[in-house]
């Protein structure tokens, strides 16, 4: 066994710092795994049964960039409606355009009158998904529902009808497939109208969204969603959190039909000035 | 011209549909026996019970209550067919042409009239089966004194375009006679989706995207202390009927409007018939405010998809201008009055 010669050994460190690197990239792309260990119970056609009731536990529904806490915008409120604190489920900070991200800010500004969620308008997607409210899985080989309790929200994702959205809408036009282990749900057909969070991240109706689900655990999925809007963001992003099953035995999703609890914020003011009601 | 054209057109459309579902007929009437000995063979699910997935349709031109002056079960054939032209033709007449009402609300054009929809031809008098005379029992003295009391509520209230709250809540986007339950055609977007999948059953409603979601898992109701404007549902099979049991509405649910209290018990019974017909039955039990509980049945058709979403509230810009120009006559009538004093 020689003494290696000098060349050997950068090019022996050089190896050794590609392995490091990889191995190092590894560990990152190890935080989503392309092929999860674990098989989840099946169907009875086969696929993944990822039937059940749900809910984010994240503070992303305030932000989904990372945020420190912050008081309520409005003061009766006090602790109750203040924002929590979160890390965040974005990988970085969304690439704005940057006269997206003035637009982000008046929406932040102006967030009491402006988020959709206020005027309990549908949540759009990915919203609906840590929105904090419950939702249900309802699974066929043909159409998966994901039915939220917040504003009665309904996603159907198509599993062989494919097609192109044939109208705008709020939840957006949903065509599903498996890979393996993974739902994979190719969204668009959206309009310009729902925000990402309370804290006035917005999208244009050129939003697309590709979800991919993957059941981790007996009761956790995984929830990974790229973005793509040109007209807002200068790049595509990503979303990615865990999602958890509501384990209580009667879990189920209750009515938020919230309608009625806004009228007075969006019609008071048209109310004649006389009447009772 | 056009509007002859699509008139005639749709008349046309009409006549076909009747060929198209001539055949049912029979059908129909072999569920009035609901258990009676059909030929049919309900497709099934691989858990064994019977698959109602798809998209259905449950338009109907006939009443919840027998017309007046009618003391028969049934019409004739002739009969139903006459009257559905008749009212085919009322609706597809009923704006005036180049009125902003008929740009808004062309029913033929925009294919909202009855005669569009997959449509059955019920040769019923009135969609009540019980009791015999098809109407509402007699109302009990406390169901007098609840329905006087939100009468009289409303009258306080004032006139509808006073405030939102004052309006139906169909004009609110809170809840229409189609989400139910019970689920009863209204004049458009009768279109539902079936969706089974073990322990849960979803009928997805188009109209304010409502999505009834019923376990059949067998699993403790709500308690009562839990009011829901749509109430709780459970689902079983009793053979190849779906049964429904609901209760724990609130006192301001849709069908209030016909008389009912927030006690009330409904059964709904699902039985598919054949492969384009479910015979959907529901019995109203409400002590509080009918003598004895009362069953109507309507047959839903197999219709086409997708369901749309259906942003009501989202896009409520009726409500907000019904008001707002109700607020500017009453600016204007001020602003008359010291004129003409």
């Amino acid at each position: 066994m020689g003494r290696l010669k000098p060349a050997s050994t950068v090019a022996l460190l050089v190896a050794v710092g590609v392995i490091a690197a990889l191995a190092l990239s590894f560990t990152v792309e190890g935080q989503t795994p392309a092929r999860p260990a674990y098989r989840a119970p099946r169907t009875t056609d086969g696929k993944p049964n990822l039937n059940g009731v749900y809910q984010a536990i994240t503070e992303a529904y305030w932000d989904i960039e990372p945020h420190s806490s912050a008081p309520s915008p409005v003061k009766e409120l006090g602790a109750s409606f203040a924002t929590a604190g979160g890390l965040g489920i974005t990988d970085g900070p969304l690439p704005y355009k940057p006269e997206a991200l003035a637009k982000k800010k008046e929406n932040y500004a102006n967030r009491l009158k402006l988020d959709p969620e206020i005027k309990c308008y549908l949540p759009g997607t990915p919203r609906g998904m840590y929105i904090p409210y419950p939702f249900q899985i309802i699974q066929t080989p043909t159409y998966i529902m994901i039915v939220s309790s917040y504003a009665r929200a309904v996603r159907t994702i198509y599993m062989t009808d494919h097609k192109e959205a044939p109208a705008d809408s709020w939840m957006g036009w949903s065509n599903g497939r498996w890979e393996g282990e993974t739902l994979v749900i190719d969204t668009t057909g959206f309009n310009d109208l729902s925000w990402f969070d309370r804290a006035g991240n917005f999208h244009s109706d050129q939003l697309h969204v590709v979800e991919r689900i993957t059941a981790t655990g007996a009761d956790h999925l995984l929830y990974e969603a790229t973005i793509e809007d040109p007209q807002t963001f200068t790049r595509p992003w990503k979303i990615s959190m865990p999602i958890y099953r509501r384990l209580e035995k009667n879990a189920q999703l209750l009515e938020f039909n919230c309608v009625p609890f806004v009228e007075d914020l969006i019609y008071g003011n048209l109310r004649k000035p006389s009447s009772s009601n | 011209m056009l509007r002859r054209l699509l008139v005639a057109l749709a008349l046309a459309g009409f006549a076909v549909a009747l060929v198209y579902v001539a055949p049912t007929m029979a059908q129909g009437q072999g569920a009035r026996a609901s258990s009676g000995a059909s030929t049919y063979k309900v497709p099934r699910l691989p858990d064994g019970h019977p698959d109602f997935q798809g998209f259905w349709n449950n338009t109907t031109y006939t009443p919840l209550e027998r017309p007046k002056g009618i003391d028969r079960e049934f019409f004739t054939k002739e009969e139903v067919v006459e009257q559905m032209k008749r009212a085919a033709a009322d609706e597809a007449e009923q704006t005036e042409p180049g009125t902003i009402a008929d740009v808004h609300y062309d029913f033929t054009q925009f294919g909202l009239d009855r005669s569009q929809a997959p449509l059955s031809v019920n040769l019923r008098t009135s969609l009540i089966v019980d009791p015999a005379d098809g109407h509402l029992p007699p109302m009990t003295e406390e169901g007098k004194r609840l329905n006087a009391a939100r009468a009289e509520a409303r009258k306080r209230a004032g006139p509808i375009t006073d405030a939102a709250e004052n309006q139906p809540l169909s004009v609110r986007c809170i809840q229409m006679d189609r989400d139910g339950p019970p689920m009863l055609a209204g004049a458009y977007n009768n279109n539902y989706q079936i969706v089974q999948s073990p322990g849960t059953v979803l009928i997805l409603v188009e109209m304010l995207h409502d999505p009834r979601i019923i376990p059949t898992d067998g699993r403790a109701p709500l308690p009562s202390s839990i009011r829901q404007l749509e109430g709780s549902s459970r689902g079983r099979w009793d053979g190849d009927t779906l049964v429904i049991e609901t209760a724990n509405f609130t006192d301001m649910f849709m069908f209030a409007a016909q008389g009912a209290s927030a006690d009330m018990k409904l059964t709904e019974r699902f039985t598919r018939v054949s492969d384009d017909t479910l015979v959907y039955r529901f019995t109203v039990d409400d002590p509080k405010v009918w003598t004895r509980p009362w069953t109507a049945e309507v047959p839903w058709k197999k219709s086409i998809g997708p369901i749309f979403e259906h942003a009501c509230h989202e896009g409520n810009y009726s409500l907000t201008n019904l008001l707002r120009g109700a607020r500017e006559d009453e600016k204007r009538a001020r602003e008359k009055k010291p004129a003409s004093n």
